[in-house]
């Protein structure tokens, strides 16, 4: 019965994830039909740093691969270290969330906002939403955090760090189509 | 403070007026009713707060029947007005208000008639007839049918506050942007779906997870029933459209509030894609409530000619192609946006291909009829009445896709017909048949026969002599959404007769309604003591009726398919059956509290009223939260309890 338990969450988890997928798809998708409409503003070329873009893609990298650590270290029931794994790709997320805001920021400080074309609409909708689901993430990690640390590391807890790191890799794999598509199709047309 | 909320917002229209007040003293009645029978307690212990489907079910099926009401006036209305409104008079509602009225017909049938009944039924049926006790997420389940009720109450709020989109009931941009539409209407139309769908799609994933992972001892997937393998193909095009949708509704909210240009005329935006994503989400949406209702009458036919279902394999396979082939079909709602020949060659042989499995089903349910012992129910007929009009709506279908006649008929009320023949025809019969069928299990005794007959035989001649006409005038070249036409035309003779079948739609109404108050009054008479009224097939006939709310004492072991038929050729054991002791969630007040929360966010943003919006965000969240600290969501039934009350509904 246990097993089952837990085999019906992780299956319904992954098809929530799937549906997830098929909204960025449609994000995508819009992105690839706009991405030339810039209506006299400025392209990808002109807009983009690819150096910086690397930092962020390293950035989210590493924290997922600190977030897979610490499921491995729940599997060994260490609990202290899964804290401190968890709370270093807190960290992690939350820089790659300031780089962001920060990219944000300033692209629109230069006139370079969504209302300036169909692209830069597609552009901040898609990479934003993106943003939307770590700042969720980081939510959920940062109160999986506080849980572990007032409870013991109980099947509960186990499975729900095990959900958060699908759903961070998830958001891995979604960054590198953004990176690919966004930035270094942008950047090189 | 209150954004764009001021005291002109509340109506000034004398038959909006109406509406809102006659709405507003339905409301005051029933909560006094509720205080003079001391029921609030019961209500919100039993069914407000409860997370059993069988009662989430029900919730879900009255209030799509109050939504069919309005829908059903909204239809009325628009039929009057065209009917009078020829040459020199102008009927009796003004052009902007009629555009309302056909928006919101249109929103209301299908997203909260046409799916709440589809979920409802799927509530009630879908676990009893895979021999389960629940579903995989019941606290998510509840979640979704609060969501579905907060959308449902935006629309309605629109009637009271502000007003309601008239851009049609998909909201075509650039009409729909924030440039044609600055009212409040389209985000009363936004954010209601946007509610309502996120429900829809949780619901997607509850039920998937439900028929992969909770189905009896033996019950592999070639052994299940059709109507669960129906939902199942109908739950996969949720959980792949309903997200679409999602995005698709974001976009046009961020448009018309953030001044992002997706779809706006200018500044690069592209209105044909709204139209590509909308319709991407549209069309599996019409196989999503069709499909369904094929799965109640594959149910209905076998159980009534007392044979098993003809052609079980192919049924699955038409089921397993449909739900593929209706996601490349999209493009044949809009051949005339200028894709170009090779590209709506393409669609248009799609759908004509989509029509073969969809043939084969109904050969199927016909020769399952064929040498068997048919019984005249009113399920039955409900099914005669869908496979005439269903049949007729196909073959125009098929006229439809050809792209040469499609740029003949285009949005005029030819195709309006078509669509009506397949979603009255199709699913409002099918999920009569439904909930005819089904009803004894829930509330233990029968509706009342003759008076569902005659309901059925209203809807459909009503329903003939309603659309064959809009066929015509559309071959005259009719447009739909007229609120005004030449009496040059000649087209009034033809409205005034469609008018007439709205008139006996009604009447059918009428006697549904009588027939679920003669049928409560007598119910003494129309008792289901043994728990198969019908002699049914599936496990669903099993338990005795109405089901109890754990739904088996012990779960069934499957062999074969039509399992339950097959046990009533063996003598019955009188062993007493082996009880185990299982978990059932306990109540959970959170589903109300959530959706309550998403209702004033959704009117938060409608109004521009930011700091409610922000407020009701986290509500939500919190709630989410203390529900998941709760470490014991659930209670145990053990053994012994279990024997007491199964010896209790047995004896």
């Amino acid at each position: 019965m246990k097993y089952i338990e837990d085999s019906k969450t992780t299956l319904g988890f992954w098809i929530y994830l799937m549906t997830d997928c098929v909204l960025f798809a449609s994000l995508f998708a819009t992105f690839a039909v706009l991405r030339n409409n810039t209506f006299g503003g400025p392209g990808g070329n002109e807009l983009f740093s690819l150096p910086f873009v690397l930092l962020e893609t390293l950035i989210l990298l590493i924290s997922s691969f600190v977030c897979g650590l610490a499921v491995v270290s729940a599997r060994k029931q260490q609990k202290d270290r899964v804290i401190r794994l968890l709370v270093a790709t807190v960290v992690l997320g939350l820089m790659f969330i300031g780089l962001e805001i920060n990219e944000f920021r300033e692209l629109a400080a230069e006139g370079n906002d969504w209302q300036r074309s169909a692209f830069l609409s597609s552009f901040f909708t898609l990479v934003g939403t993106h943003g939307l689901h770590i700042c969720l993430g980081l939510l959920w990690a940062s109160f999986l955090i506080v849980r572990l640390s007032t409870s013991k590391l109980t099947g509960t807890t186990v499975k729900r760090l095990f959900l958060f790191s699908l759903f961070w890799h998830f958001l891995d794999i979604v960054w590198i189509f953004i990176f690919t598509i966004v930035y270094l199709m942008g950047a090189l047309s | 403070m209150f954004g764009r909320l001021t005291f002109e917002a509340l109506p000034h229209d004398p038959i909006v007026l109406g509406g809102a007040i006659s709405m507003g003293v339905v409301g005051i009645i029933v909560i006094a009713l509720l205080f003079y029978l001391k029921r609030w307690k019961w209500l919100y212990k039993e069914w407000l707060t409860s997370l059993d489907p069988k009662k989430i079910g029900v919730m879900y099926i009255i209030v799509a029947v109050l939504m069919l009401l309005r829908g059903a006036a909204d239809a009325g209305m628009m039929r009057v007005q065209q009917a009078l409104s020829s040459g020199e008079a102008s009927g009796f509602l003004a052009s902007d208000h009629f555009q309302q009225i056909f928006t919101a017909h249109g929103t209301i049938m299908i997203f909260f008639v046409a799916m709440g009944l589809m979920f409802g039924l799927i509530n009630l049926v879908l676990p009893l007839q895979i021999g389960s006790r629940d579903v995989a997420f019941p606290f998510l389940n509840s979640v979704s049918f609060w969501l579905f009720v907060a959308g449902m109450m935006l629309v309605n709020t629109a009637l009271v506050i502000g007003e309601f989109a008239a851009a049609g009931w998909l909201a075509y941009p650039p009409l729909s942007g924030i440039e044609y539409s600055p009212g409040v209407g389209v985000d009363y139309w936004i954010w209601a779906l946007q509610i309502a769908g996120i429900g829809s799609l949780l619901s997607g994933i509850n039920f998937l997870v439900t028929i992969l992972k909770m189905r009896a001892p033996g019950m592999t997937l070639m052994r299940m029933p059709v109507f669960t393998w129906t939902v199942m193909g109908s739950m996969i095009l949720v959980i792949f459209a309903f997200p679409i949708l999602t995005a698709t509704l974001a976009m046009l909210s961020i448009d018309r509030t953030l001044g992002m240009h997706f779809f706006t005329s200018d500044f690069g935006g592209n209105p044909m894609m709204y139209i590509n994503l909308i319709w991407a989400w549209g069309h599996p949406e019409v196989y999503i409530l069709i499909l369904p209702a094929f799965g109640v009458f594959s149910e209905v036919v076998a159980t009534f000619s007392r044979k098993p279902l003809f052609g079980y394999k192919s049924m699955v396979w038409a089921i397993a192609a449909i739900t593929f082939l209706s996601y490349i079909v999209w493009l044949h709602h809009f051949f005339t946006m200028g894709a170009g020949g090779n590209v709506n060659a393409f669609f248009g042989i799609m759908t004509m291909i989509i029509a073969i499995p969809t043939g084969v089903k109904v050969f199927n349910w016909l020769f399952t009829m064929y040498q068997g012992r048919i019984r005249f129910t009113s399920p039955m007929i409900w099914f005669l009445g869908f496979v005439v009009t269903f049949t007729l709506g196909g073959m125009t279908g098929v006229l439809l896709a050809v792209p040469a006649i499609d740029f003949q008929v285009h949005n005029s009320l030819f195709l309006v017909a078509h669509f009506h023949n397949m979603v009255i025809g199709g699913v409002v019969f099918g999920y009569m048949a439904g909930i005819t069928y089904w009803f004894p299990k829930i509330f233990g005794f029968k509706l009342h026969e003759q008076l569902g007959k005659y309901a059925a035989y209203c809807w459909m001649i009503g329903f003939l002599v309603a659309f064959v006409p809009l066929y015509i005038l559309g071959f005259m070249g009719a447009t739909r959404r007229l609120d005004h036409y030449e009496a040059s035309t000649g087209w009034q003779g033809l409205f005034v007769v469609a008018g007439l079948g709205v008139a006996i739609i009604g009447l059918g109404i009428v006697l549904q309604i009588t027939q679920f108050i003669v049928s409560i009054r007598q119910r003494k008479q129309n008792l289901d003591t043994t728990g198969d009224p019908w002699n049914g097939r599936t496990l669903e006939w099993s338990v005795p009726s109405p089901a109890p709310f754990y739904n088996f004492a012990t779960l069934p072991a499957i062999n074969s398919r039509d399992a339950f038929w097959k046990t009533k050729f063996y003598k019955k054991s009188h062993e007493k059956p082996a009880y185990t002791s299982f978990k059932l969630p306990k109540n959970s007040p959170f589903g109300l509290m959530i959706a309550g929360f998403a209702f004033a966010a959704g009117f938060g943003i409608v109004w521009h009223i930011w700091w409610l919006a922000a407020l009701a965000l986290v509500g939500a969240i919190t709630c989410f939260i203390i529900r998941s600290l709760d470490e014991e969501p659930e209670y145990t039934v053990s053994a012994s309890e279990i024997a007491k009350l199964d010896a209790g509904t047995r004896s």
